[in-house]
């Protein structure tokens, strides 16, 4: 992971990238301000990209689903809340539902929190320590840190669309093993992040 | 609060996207219950976003984002509209349904509105009888019954809507999950105070969506 490609913006020049995006996100939302969206755009555009022609998509189809998930982030920016989430977990699931509306075909099913029968939040709410870290960088690290197979494990299940059959080649391991290194690995990226906190 | 929770490789799939819909339609209803795994998968699409960042990016070929901005221009209207409809929360309501969204939009209304089939003491109406990747259930246990002999191909799933069951693992009310694996043979006995009510998924053996699900499912394994 090489350095973030980031405007040395006069006012922003201090913040951590997750807060940079943030703050970006607030001034599209704000004041419709493109100039900021046009850094959101450049930064996120190629790497969603990336994404879904790991999950199969072909070029052609990428770049369409790009362009509306980026559409999206532009007409919803105002419902994007830095308390709740960083700007690269807000547009990660609109990426993943996009993908699922688009490529799949089927419904997506969905909880709404104005039902009825949804059970609130809690006070306090409970804290999970991924959830509750804002800071990406902090939750890159912690996983960078993490054994490179946990890693791998991760990255196989959010970003890649293979058969079972070339994953268990290329890993080699029994499935208890695959389970219980999954558990490992978010428990070993929560306690670092615990740590840092 | 549910005590009974979905599994982290479940909700690991749920948040990467990668579960076929009759799965991810017993996991929604779960989360509608449970704050705790709602949490839960905060912190796995936060990990989701982070790997986003790490991805090797594909230069944008087409328009980019002129042509982003030319589309922005020619439908301007929609900007504000949706955040509206957003921030419109309909007024609190003290009826409780049974069913919780988005269970309750697949069965198109409260329970009443399904074709039960009787099966011995049991009834049972099929959802979703056309989806690949598992066969959905809801099914009505009488009071103090014992649940069907599980045939278990594949990882079976029950939420419990109403009532409850117990089994060797615990006891179940609404909102809890059993997840039962091939190599767990269980009995389950619905509660004597009522009929109990759940949504059940057997995850086909074959032709789950997520690679993970596919890789971790024994079944598929040489």
């Amino acid at each position: 992971m090489g350095e973030q490609a980031i405007e040395p913006d006069k006012l922003m020049r201090s913040e951590p990238p997750a807060e940079h995006f943030a703050t970006l996100m607030d001034a599209v939302a704000a004041s419709r301000d493109r100039s900021a969206f046009a850094q959101i755009y450049d930064h996120f555009a190629p790497r969603l990209k990336g994404y879904l022609r790991r999950r199969g998509s072909d070029a052609g189809q990428a770049e369409e689903l790009v362009q509306e998930v980026m559409l999206t982030v532009w007409r919803k920016a105002g419902l994007y809340d830095r308390r709740q989430a960083n700007v690269s977990t807000w547009i990660f699931t609109i990426a993943r539902n996009r993908r699922i509306d688009a490529i799949r075909r089927e419904r997506r099913p969905d909880f709404d929190p104005n039902d009825p029968a949804f059970v609130p939040d809690g006070e306090p709410s409970p804290d999970d320590a991924l959830a509750a870290s804002q800071d990406g960088a902090m939750l890159r690290r912690a996983i960078d840190d993490i054994p490179d197979e946990q890693r791998k494990l991760l990255h196989l299940a959010f970003y890649e669309d293979k058969s079972h059959n070339t994953i268990a080649d290329e890993l080699g391991l029994p499935l208890g093993t695959v389970k219980s290194r999954i558990r490992l690995a978010l428990a070993k990226v929560r306690r670092s992040i615990e740590e840092e906190v | 609060m549910p005590v009974h929770h979905l599994s982290d490789e479940l909700l690991l799939d749920h948040a990467a996207g990668s579960l076929p819909e009759p799965v991810a339609l017993l996991v929604a209803t779960h989360l509608a219950l449970c704050p705790a795994c709602r949490e839960h998968e905060a912190g796995l699409e936060a990990v989701g976003g982070a790997l986003l960042d790490e991805i090797d990016p594909e230069p944008i070929e087409g328009g980019g984002l002129d042509a982003l901005f030319a589309r922005i221009e020619a439908a301007p209207a929609e900007d504000t509209r949706e955040a509206e409809v957003a921030a419109v929360k309909p007024a609190a309501s003290d009826i409780v349904p049974t069913l919780p969204r988005p269970l309750r939009d697949y069965v198109g209304g409260e329970t009443d509105a399904l074709a039960w089939r009787k099966r011995g003491k049991l009834s049972e109406a099929r959802l979703l009888p056309e989806a690949s990747g598992g066969t959905v259930k809801l099914l009505r246990i009488p009071a103090g019954a014992m649940m069907p002999v599980h045939t278990h191909r594949g990882t079976e799933l029950t939420l419990v809507l109403e009532g409850g069951f117990s089994d060797e693992q615990g006891h179940y009310l609404r909102g809890d999950v059993a997840i039962a694996d091939e190599d767990v043979t269980h009995k389950p006995r619905a509660d004597d105070d009522g009929d109990c009510l759940c949504l059940t998924v057997t995850q086909a053996p074959v032709r789950l969506a997520g690679p993970l699900a596919r890789f971790l499912n024994p079944f598929l394994r040489d």
